[in-house]
């Protein structure tokens, strides 16, 4: 990898590729006005310079208008284009592809926790098979960090108090860099890590090679009892809570008459804020979680509510 | 030489100290903005200096975040932002317009004291332990997490502001109000209209960030939350606030310095500007269509989609009427008489270096590009390229071009080409090569960094020190030629405007008469002869 | 009586009214976004927390808010009355009017201390001693950071206000005023006013939320 005086950094997922196209397509189009706009202020510059008498200085060009329209519209043209190309791949970014395997992340100052849903946990590292899209949910215990993942061309802010998402499908094993790229106090620059890409089988393995207590999903069931959860949206609950079954991506009426999708973010939010969008038909009685879970539980939680979902959906 | 000049009227200390006249108060901010740079610029060379080895081994993780933020902050607000609105311009304007002074000669007064109380508050909180935050002063971390002095830096910058928006407020009011007799807006030299474009933003988008700086440092003080999750705040918000002035602050610090190289290429051409109004109607746009591009700064904050894709959209828009000025410029060139006296060679630096800057703003106007090299050095170079390369150079360029006419005395002017090509050289050496570490994906703020980017570290490293050097030389030569440069005549450069029709250095008053503005600005005949704009 | 000069930067008394009212109009817009970050910042919440934002808002004291906004409006009514008075050379009847208005603003901070002081009494002051419960106490916390932002930028801009009255009063006292030279009390009029304007953006965002029946 690392050539004397390196100059290019390989993308190594088809998202990247993409990005890399769109360089090609920027700086083709950067070089071609910036070798235009040289040569002419070096033409008028030098041809035009004060001691030589002999240059043409007659009919100097007058009406403007036409120019000046002819090269505004061509400008806003060609930004027009590297808008748009920009703007669909941007929109890539957001539309991770169904079945894509998820990881929590969970950032701190200054370090990268991993939690897979089978439970396995690292630090600093993330495994992931090759050719799999991967849904990373992130978020922060503390300040802003930035999730970033030079060879793979995409970063996120991983914020404090809500989740982010990145997806990614790596095209070929091998080590890549991870860096924090939000600057997040004293040892920002000590927040790096590395994504392995692994072969299946060889990803299947190193799986099972992790110490466990129970996948993700179980470890959250734990705290669901552990928290009082189950007190209320258990099944034979005394309080009426609405159920957790089957919720987790169906649409979700509120009192207020919106209706919201339950998706990670939105069981995350019911949890720290539950007042803020109560489920139709419910009392908002639900006390905040807020500063009594930690981020770490908070994932395990969310991932038990989803897999109740993954239940009932499998009869 | 008759009569006495505004520098001899009086003498003593009180005379400076306490002077309304504008042209004082320019000195006085000279003074002061000189005095930041060089404070910054070591900030400047102690990070270059450290990220020479890949370790940190120089200073620890908490100096150089340290370094890096009071390089930002110093440089931002006590440089960047006044340096030629409040220099150049307070000394400029009214003799430009044909006026004795500014509308309001003791809010001028009153500015330089609150920008001077503002830059010594900030610098006693770097003396007393410093600020780790970074400029942008991100919260929570700024708020909630950060050790430092937070509460003291902030507080320095909103003094400075209100000394923005009164500087600001005075253009806006003296270019309404106290034009001479015949001088029409499209009569007005273009460094007017680039200064009242600049005037609009800084009236109108720093009472934001005051506002958004009391409430960071009231969140800091009783612990309230308004920008911390964990209390219910949004951290989003806050850059919201942030960018909302930071990013139009962009244009208030490169405007100035295209309204300074409109008129260097103009009398250097010996030409009127190509497409007169189209250039002095793109500062307008330029400040307009400016505040609605902030969120081009958090593409990958979390911000929606939608917010994403309109930001992204209006950043290619405002790169429109810089992209015209860039035309324009050049073809004023076309069939002129073009010299390279000392500001010409830095108005052509600025049209290259800018043109470098405004391209590669186009990447990260651009989405999916801008998630790859957002918060990477790649957006170090760029706004380098412009706020360095463009505005810095624009302000040596107009430094020396108005140098005769603010001190009397001619500058050397073969040091002066010499030390403008060392600038332009030094320059891109220290910065071309941080696009490549941002293309690289070198992420910004880094005290260490991966080995395999040592090269182009030494390298940009090596261009800062050349650059150090080059600008002190202006330092050296231009104190020279005050105690022993040649006289200056009233218009060394044969130019057009106003303030080359009185006396070098001007007299208290500005003029003896009042003048009456005639003609348009920058006519020359076709041999390039001047014609004055009130002949 | 001296007749008014116009000062040395300005060629007739002409020019430098227009510059006088050109230059508080544009200090004014520089206000506007000051309170308008602050507005923006709140609104942001009220959508972000409508109950709690509801809740807070009837723990404010509406009596006195309303009271204050009634003397604040009264006050402006004197002011504009003072500067098209003062032009016909009553200076007398305009420093009554001025003086008046200065009093009534004294009583607006007046009653805006002792709301203040109940708010103290309740524990509703955020950094000093906030203690309440409940599952909005966070928005209710937020609700009332902004209130003491909100409100005391608003007071510290109305006793400066109070001196500039007082001041003008005492000049147009004088007879210092007239049709030709009355920049200073239309300067100051416009600035009372916005004062006053503002007054009334935040009473409807701090009293009236969640009072509808």
């Amino acid at each position: 990898m690392s050539t004397w005086i390196p100059l290019w950094l390989p993308g190594e997922t088809d998202h990247a590729r993409a990005v890399d196209l769109l360089f090609a397509g920027l700086l083709v189009s950067a070089f071609l006005v910036l070798a235009l706009l040289f040569f002419l202020l070096l033409r008028f510059a030098i041809h035009y310079r004060a001691g030589n008498a002999n240059a043409d200085r007659d009919h100097r060009v007058k009406k403007s208008w036409t120019i000046e329209t002819a090269w505004t519209v061509a400008t806003f043209v060609a930004f027009l284009a590297l808008f748009f190309w920009g703007a669909k791949l941007y929109l890539d970014l957001y539309a991770p592809p169904k079945g894509a395997a998820v990881v929590y992340i969970v950032a701190k100052q200054w370090m990268w926790k991993a939690q897979h849903l089978g439970g396995q946990r690292e630090i600093n590292e993330l495994h992931v098979p090759v050719g799999r899209a991967v849904r990373l949910i992130m978020s922060s215990q503390d300040v802003i960090h930035s999730f970033f993942i030079p060879a793979f061309r995409i970063k996120h802010d991983v914020l404090p108090g809500t989740s982010e998402e990145l997806w990614f499908r790596p095209r070929k094993a091998g080590v890549f860099q991870l860096f924090c790229a939000e600057y997040c106090g004293t040892d920002h620059s000590r927040m790096t890590g590395r994504i392995v890409v692994m072969q299946e089988p060889a990803f299947e393995r190193w799986l099972s090679r992790q110490d466990v207590t129970g996948t993700l999903a179980a470890q959250g069931g734990k705290l669901f009892r552990q928290f009082g959860c189950s007190g209320c949206h258990g099944n034979s609950a005394a309080v009426r809570a609405p159920p957790l079954e089957g919720l987790y991506g169906k649409p979700v009426p509120l009192s207020d008459g919106r209706i919201e999708i339950a998706d990670e973010r939105y069981i995350r939010d019911s949890i720290l804020q539950p007042r803020k969008d109560v489920a139709a038909g419910y009392q908002p009685l639900m006390p905040s979680f807020e500063g009594k879970i930690s981020e770490d539980e908070l994932v395990a939680l969310v991932a038990y509510i989803k897999s109740l979902a993954v239940a009932e959906n499998k009869p | 030489m008759s009569g006495k000049n505004y520098l001899t009227v009086k003498y003593s200390l009180r005379s400076w100290f306490f002077t309304t006249d504008h042209k004082r108060v320019a000195i006085l901010y000279f003074a002061g903005i000189t005095l930041f740079f060089f404070i910054g610029g070591a900030a400047a060379t102690m990070i270059r200096l450290e990220l020479a080895t890949p370790q940190g081994d120089l200073v620890s993780s908490d100096v150089y975040n340290r370094l890096f933020t009071m390089h930002g902050v110093i440089m931002v607000w006590f440089f960047l932002i006044p340096s030629i609105p409040a220099t150049l311009g307070n000394f400029i304007v009214p003799l430009m317009i044909g006026a004795r002074d500014l509308a309001f000669p003791r809010l001028n007064i009153t500015s330089w004291y609150l920008f001077m109380a503002g830059g010594l508050t900030t610098l006693y909180a770097v003396f007393v332990g410093g600020i780790d935050t970074g400029w942008t002063f991100y919260t929570p971390f700024s708020t909630m997490y950060s050790n430092s002095h937070v509460v003291l830096a902030v507080t320095g910058v909103f003094i400075a502001g209100f000394s923005s928006i009164l500087t600001g407020l005075n253009f806006i009011v003296t270019i309404h109000r106290l034009r001479a007799p015949g001088l029409t807006w499209y009569r007005l030299p273009l460094f007017l209209w680039s200064l009242y474009a600049t005037s609009v933003i800084l009236v109108l988008a720093t009472p934001v960030l005051a506002m958004t700086l009391l409430l960071v440092a009231l969140d800091r003080f009783a612990g309230i939350g308004i920008f911390d999750p964990a209390r219910g705040g949004d951290p989003l918000l806050f850059q919201h606030l942030f960018w909302f002035y930071s990013h139009p602050a962009v244009y208030i610090m490169i405007l100035p310095g295209m309204g300074v190289v409109s008129e260097l290429v103009a009398v250097y051409s010996r030409k009127a500007v190509f497409g007169y109004k189209f250039v002095a109607w793109s500062a307008i746009a330029i400040a307009v269509v400016g505040f609605f591009v902030w969120g081009h700064h958090m593409f990958v904050s979390g911000q929606s989609v939608f917010a994403g894709l309109m930001f992204s959209f209006m950043s290619f828009v405002v790169a429109v009427p810089s992209a015209i000025k860039v035309f324009n410029w050049t073809a004023t060139l076309h069939k002129g008489w073009v010299s390279f006296d000392a500001p010409m060679l830095y108005a052509l630096a600025f049209i290259g270096l800018f043109t470098i800057g405004g391209l590669t703003g186009l990447f990260l106007a651009c989405l999916a590009y801008d998630v790859y090299v957002t918060d990477t050095y790649f957006v170090v170079a760029h706004f380098h390229y412009i706020m360095v390369g463009g505005m810095v150079t624009a302000y040596f360029g107009g430094m020396h071009y108005w140098w005769p006419k603010i001190t009397g005395r001619m500058y050397p002017e073969y040091w002066a080409r010499a030390a403008a090509i060392l600038i332009f050289f030094g320059f891109n050496m220290t910065f071309f090569p941080q696009f490549i570490l941002g293309i690289l994906g070198m992420p910004r703020r880094y005290h260490t960094y991966p080995p395999e980017f040592q090269v182009w570290h030494v390298m940009s490293s090596v261009g800062a020190s050349v650059l150090a050097v080059a600008y002190l030389l202006p330092l050296f030569y231009l104190g020279w030629s005050l105690f022993f440069g040649r006289r200056a005549p009233a218009n060394p450069w044969r130019a057009t405007g106003l303030e080359w029709q009185t006396p070098s250095p001007p007299p208290e008053h500005n003029f003896e008469e009042p003048p009456v503005v005639t003609r348009e600005p920058y006519h020359y005949t076709i041999t390039g002869e001047a014609v004055p704009q009130n002949a | 009586m001296p007749e008014a000069h116009p000062a040395f930067q300005f060629v007739d008394l002409r020019q430098q009214h227009d510059v006088a009212q050109l230059g508080m109009w544009v200090f004014l817009a520089t206000e506007v976004l000051f309170f308008g970050g602050l507005i923006l910042a709140y609104s942001a919440y009220r959508i972000g927390y409508p109950e709690g934002f509801a809740e807070a808002a009837r723990h404010t004291k509406i009596v006195i808010g309303a009271s204050n906004t009634a003397i604040l409006l009264t006050s402006s009514f004197l002011v504009a009355w003072a500067v098209l008075i003062v032009r016909l050379r009553e200076g007398r009847i305009a420093a009554l009017l001025l003086w008046g208005a200065a009093a009534l603003g004294v009583i607006f901070l007046v009653l805006k201390g002792v709301e203040y002081s109940e708010e103290y009494r309740e524990h509703l002051i955020p950094g000093l001693n906030f203690a309440l419960d409940g599952p909005n106490a966070g928005a209710i916390k937020l609700f009332f950071a902004f209130y003491f932002v909100a409100t005391g930028l608003h007071a510290v801009h109305v006793a400066v206000g109070i001196v500039v009255l007082v001041v003008i009063g005492i000049r147009a006292r004088q007879d210092a005023y007239s049709d030709r030279y009355h920049s200073p009390i239309t300067v100051a009029g416009l600035y009372w006013h916005f004062v006053d304007i503002v007054w009334i953006f935040l009473f409807a965002l701090i009293y009236l939320p969640g009072r509808a029946p």
